[in-house]
């Protein structure tokens, strides 16, 4: 449907009024049901699409065809759980949904109000929780950015403007100067929540303080850390908030012109974003004359192409301009001399994600949530050794405890909890002594890890603290721009003793050269991702030191993973069935048939087939 | 520049113009080398030669700095890829989960190096970033399909499923 | 304004570089990408320095002085940062000193001295053969540091846009054009690369292993081929009475700039086709003559068609090598003498 040219506030909340009633959250009205089914792009991957259409042509052979639609929302975020999908009217949730499934759903719920059981949420003791609300995943976040993720179809204009969308642009376009909205983020105690945590409204009023006709506003949507997917889900599942956030810092700063900056691999939220762009621009809420005032802004997308430097706000800008994503030394501040050599103010999609709401309900609403310091909420991404993995929203200051055993659920398969690795690349591991701190910005800082864009990787004892950082090293080293030496040389050196370390062969002394190393790298480079590349070592040997010595000097990987320091050994289950000889890439495995067969430990290469391969758990990896 | 028209089949001429169209739309100012090469890498596949030398003489930007933004992008190649991009990502979340088994599982089955393309240029395998879909890890991307919960075991039957889902379409030919 | 600098009260200008007003008051702060003309670009991390109140370390040559400012430039850990940061370039590649051409006259050589370093630390990787395609330039990749200081020269001072970096990380390296070997490139070979690098990596071809630098005397000259009047130095082996390598002066107006012909044609000097005495050609043979029959000879020829044809079938050509004082001489005796304005140059641009 397309929205006439939206020329005023009474417009809007006209508008705003009509779509409010035929909302999909509340069914369509009485008569009328709506499944709100997730695609986002994990429920996508998980089959949604497959799942829709089989719920599709259940609905028109049980003749529900013209009573039910269905509507495909942004991300739920139990993304393991997928697809899922949420019934309008009654709140339940339904997860792990296959094609085979809908007939049931169907003739079950929708037409005889009984729920599948089979498809609910599990509480404790496998409980069916079939009301969304009820749910622990749910019931303990608190959603911001993610507020209209799974409640509205992304890409209409309606809709968000029915969940309150651009409320908070009109507020402001008639009632509040560009200083008054700065005012109001700060109040609101706003930090960026692109990872360092610099408080917006400063980076807001820098940039208001440039002076020069031509500003611009950037939005980062390259969201690079592994781990970390909430800018994606935004993006897909709400991309109205980030043009209404990014047109409201446009105002702020006096800028006219915005681009995201969004990475490649996400081509579903590139689309999305579009189409979001162009209907807001069809409806007058970008270009020429916004609302009938003298505000003019207009948004363009970029694609990244494959370079996790450029996160990092001057490579950004340097590859909106054609460049290398190298990043330009600063000063000058991108504030000052940013694209094209102009002011330009770049925050990234979460932290736009929250300025409609702070605009809208008020900076104080936003600071009566979190800590001293940091205030309001943050996405975590959780994944990794935990059950339910997936996206949730909290207030800052939220104990790890809370978000790993009461949100998800807690470790996989019963394990206990070893670390928990947050901030990707740039950030560090907390571990199980410190479950119980809030985690805030500062908090976080002091125990070597960072908040970063939120990616929170659980690990179990099957993860190995060293390898986990040669991971990291791997990444950093990968992805270095070389433009400075200590990053570029550097990472290169910390990998290959790192890789040492894990292959059994280092000394001591290699322990002390990679702390050099890492001391060096960290102060020296040019930009944030050498200065923080060495936290992923720093920290694992704040907390766990003595994996690595044991790794040096007892060649032992306790977690089994390094492969050079593993050993397989077949124990007294095995029968003689051969499998494991057959599957044994190097014929390390020797034993007649229906007798015990033994490894030779100087052919293995510790590729662990035996283990795969074996039926009757003969084979030990110790 | 000239084009050798004689040496281009109908298919590369009509990309080409496709490009050009794209080019003239383009301007150096503001950044338009990076979308040129994106338009070229998914019109051609790969970023051939003389496409960087097109799009080097149409923006007028040195050869030098085309090829500098070429390769350091992990995006763009300059080697036919084959039809099939395999993607495996090596994303926090998958690693601890046991991307890498994944991996060399693809790559002593495939027989590849990372960057590698089959002789019969059906499969590139690439390494890939964090793909966002951490829920579901360990994932691979084919192409733009997202495989999630891969094992090193259903790496087999994957490579399976897509030579023949070939060679189906190639008896329909 | 005033900054502190180690303790001490300096009077620098604003606008300047931690870098440019310590070099400006003689104290030492060791960089390896910056050079005055390419500016300061902040990649080899070895001008790091501490101000008071910023953020950890900065780099000397990307931030400007301020009123007051509070500068350190040596400590034992910046000296550490320092010797790690050198230490790594010097293991990412093979410098050998002993047969290095730029031996003496490296700058990655001066900083790892000053810091005392011995050896490189790291394991250093497999070795790549130079790149000798070209006629006047070695370019040794394992010698590079990827300051890109030839890359910005080349790009902003001579305009060619020959070089650029290509790849990433450490893969990084200095290209010509898509990556050829500098014969097959666009490179027009002014040297301003070699001119520039602060190691052995580029070199000139043509002064390979006939001197080392401190063997050579340094004598500066005005260039001779054409109208412009590069100032350059001629790098002279006195005992061979051979020139082994020119350079420009980056004090003078063409900051260092040379064309190919006036870098690398300085041959002729010491060629043995050079007229070392007056010759005439009798009956069809060159001979050797006096100075006195030569002269005499050419004013007699002169004398007699001028006679004949009017002054107007007279004309001379001055030279580039020549000093301004003959050129003069030149067009007096053309205009007084022989009475025309016939008068022409080889550096008439």
């Amino acid at each position: 449907m397309n929205i006439e040219r939206i020329a005023s506030i009474s417009t809007l909340e006209n508008i705003r009024d009509k779509a409010r009633a035929s909302s999909p959250e509340n069914g369509k009205s009485e008569e009328q049901e709506a499944v709100l089914l997730c695609a986002g792009g994990g429920c996508i991957a998980s089959g949604a699409y497959a799942f829709k259409e089989a719920l599709q042509s259940a609905l028109n052979s049980q003749g529900l065809a013209d009573k039910v639609t269905i509507i495909e929302t942004g991300c739920l975020g139990p993304c393991a759980q997928g697809p899922v999908c949420v019934i309008g009217r009654d709140k339940t949730y339904y997860q792990g949904l296959q094609p085979t499934d809908a007939e049931e759903l169907v003739s079950s719920h929708l037409k005889g109000n009984q729920i599948v059981e089979r498809l609910t949420w599990k509480g404790e003791g496998e409980k069916p929780v079939p009301v969304l609300a009820d749910i622990e995943f749910f019931k303990r976040q608190t959603k911001i950015v993610l507020r209209n993720c799974g409640r509205i179809v992304p890409t209409s204009l309606q809709d968000y403007i029915a969940h309150d969308g651009y409320a908070g642009l009109a507020k402001a376009l008639t009632s509040m100067t560009p200083e008054q909205v700065i005012d109001e983020v700060r109040i609101s105690g706003l930090r960026g929540r692109g990872g360092a945590g610099f408080p917006t409204h400063i980076k807001w009023t820098f940039t208001r303080n440039s002076e020069d006709p031509q500003k611009y506003i950037l939005c980062n949507a390259d969201e690079g850390d592994p781990g970390a997917y909430m800018d994606r889900s935004v993006l897909e599942g709400d991309p109205h908030s980030i043009v209404e956030g990014m047109a409201l810092g446009a105002y702020a700063i006096g800028s006219s012109k915005g681009y995201v900056y969004v990475r490649a691999e996400y081509p579903l939220a590139i689309e999305r974003l579009q189409i979001a762009i162009d209907a807001a621009r069809q409806a007058g809420l970008l270009g020429k004359r916004i609302l009938d005032t003298d505000f003019c802004f207009d948004v363009e997308i970029r694609m990244g192409s494959g370079a996790f430097v450029c996160g990092e706000e001057t490579a950004l800008i340097n590859s909106i301009e054609g460049k290398r994503g190298e990043p330009r030394p600063r000063p000058p501040f991108p504030a000052v001399k940013g694209l094209w050599q102009k002011p330009s103010c770049l925050n990234n999609v979460e932290t736009f994600a929250n300025i409609p709401a702070i605009i809208h309900r008020g900076g104080a609403w936003y600071a009566g949530m979190g800590t001293e310091k940091s205030k309001g909420t943050k996405v975590f991404a959780l994944a990794g050794a935990i059950n339910v993995s997936g996206l949730v929203e909290v207030p800052i200051g939220a104990k790890l405890r809370e978000i790993i055993y009461d949100i998800g659920g807690g470790i996989k398969g019963g394990g206990v909890f070893k670390a928990a690795q947050m901030g990707g690349p740039s950030g560090g591991c907390i571990p199980a002594a410190h479950l119980d701190v809030g985690l805030d910005y500062e908090t976080l800082q002091s125990l070597g890890a960072i908040m970063g864009s939120g990616g929170m990787i659980v690990m179990d004892e099957h993860s190995c603290m060293v390898d986990v950082a040669r991971f990291f090293l791997e990444f950093t080293q990968d992805e270095s721009c070389g433009k400075c030496v200590p990053c570029r040389e550097g990472t290169k050196r910390m990998q290959a003793i790192l890789t040492k370390i894990c292959a059994g062969e280092a000394s001591m002394e290699d322990l002390d050269l990679l702390e050099d190393l890492a001391s060096t790298v960290k102060s020296t480079s040019l930009c944030g991702l050498g200065q923080t590349a060495p936290n992923p070592v720093l920290s694992t040997l704040m907390h766990f030191r003595d994996e690595y010595v044991e790794h040096i000097t007892d060649r032992k990987c306790r977690a089994h993973v390094c492969p050079a320091l593993v050993q397989f050994n077949i124990n007294d289950n095995c029968t003689g069935c051969t499998l494991c000889a057959r599957r044994c890439p190097v014929q390390a495995i020797s034993g007649e048939k229906k007798e015990k067969h033994v490894i030779d430990q100087s052919l293995c290469i510790k590729c662990g087939a035996c283990l795969l391969a074996c039926k009757f758990e003969a084979v030990d990896k110790q | 520049m000239t084009m050798d028209t004689n040496e281009r089949t109908s298919t590369e001429l009509e990309q080409l113009a496709t490009l050009n169209a794209m080019l003239a739309r383009t301007s150096r100012e503001e950044g338009g080398l990076i979308p040129a090469l994106q338009t070229a890498q998914n019109l051609f596949g790969y970023v051939p030669h003389f496409a960087l030398e097109h799009i080097s003489t149409s923006l007028r930007i040195p050869m030098a700095t085309v090829y500098g933004v070429v390769t350091f992008y992990h995006f763009f190649s300059m080697q036919p890829r084959g039809k099939y991009t395999i993607r495996i990502c090596l994303g926090t979340a998958c690693y601890v989960l046991g991307a890498q088994a994944v991996l060399d599982a693809f790559r002593e089955q495939l027989d590849l190096e990372v960057g590698g393309t089959t002789p019969d240029q059906l499969f590139t395998l690439e390494a890939g970033r964090c793909f966002g879909a951490c829920g579901l890890a360990p994932v691979i991307m084919v192409n733009d399909v997202i495989h999630q919960r891969v094992r090193p075991e259903a790496v087999a039957g994957l490579i399976q499923h897509y030579r023949e889902a070939e060679q189906h379409e190639g008896e329909l030919v | 304004m005033n900054i502190e600098l180690n303790g001490k009260i300096y009077e620098v200008e604003p606008g300047q570089t931690i870098l440019e007003a310590a070099r400006s008051h003689g104290v030492y702060i060791p960089t390896l990408c910056y050079h005055a003309k390419t500016g300061g670009v902040g990649k080899c991390r070895v001008c790091v320095v501490e101000v008071e109140g910023m953020r950890g370390i900065v780099t000397a040559c990307t931030v400007q002085v301020g009123e007051d400012m509070k500068i350190v430039t040596e400590s034992p850990s910046l000296r550490k940062h320092r010797k790690m940061v050198v230490d790594l370039l010097l293991s990412a590649g093979h410098h050998d000193c002993l047969s290095c051409a730029q031996c003496g006259n490296c700058e990655l050589q001066d900083v790892a001295y000053s810091l005392g370093l011995t050896h490189p630390s790291f394991p250093q990787p497999e070795r790549k053969p130079e790149d000798l395609s070209s006629e006047f330039l070695v370019f040794d990749e394992t010698k590079c540091i990827q300051c890109g200081r030839c890359i910005q020269g080349d790009n902003c001072t001579v305009i060619n846009d020959t070089l650029g970096f290509a790849y990433r990380g450490a893969d990084t390296k200095v290209s010509f054009d898509h990556d050829l070997p500098i014969g097959s490139s666009s490179c027009v070979q002014c040297g301003e690369c070699v001119q520039l690098c602060p190691t052995g990596a580029l070199t000139d071809k043509k002064a390979r292993g006939l001197g080392r630098n401190w063997e050579l005397e340094k004598v500066n000259t005005t260039c001779p081929y054409c109208g412009v009047g590069c100032q350059m130095t001629l790098h002279v082996d006195r005992k061979q009475n051979r020139i082994v390598r020119v350079t420009g002066r980056e004090d003078a107006f063409n900051e260092g700039m040379l064309c190919v012909k006036g870098r690398y044609g300085y041959d002729f000097p010491s060629s043995p086709k050079r007229l070392t005495h007056p010759m005439i050609r009798k009956n069809g043979v060159l001979e050797q003559v006096s100075w006195e029959e030569a002269l005499d000879y050419t004013a007699t020829r002169i004398k007699e068609i001028v006679d004949r044809d009017g002054p107007d079938v007279f004309s001379a050509f001055g030279s580039g090598r020549i000093t301004n004082e003959n050129n003069y001489a030149i067009q007096k005796f053309t205009r007084a003498v022989i009475g025309t304005n016939n008068v022409d140059h080889c550096a008439r641009t």
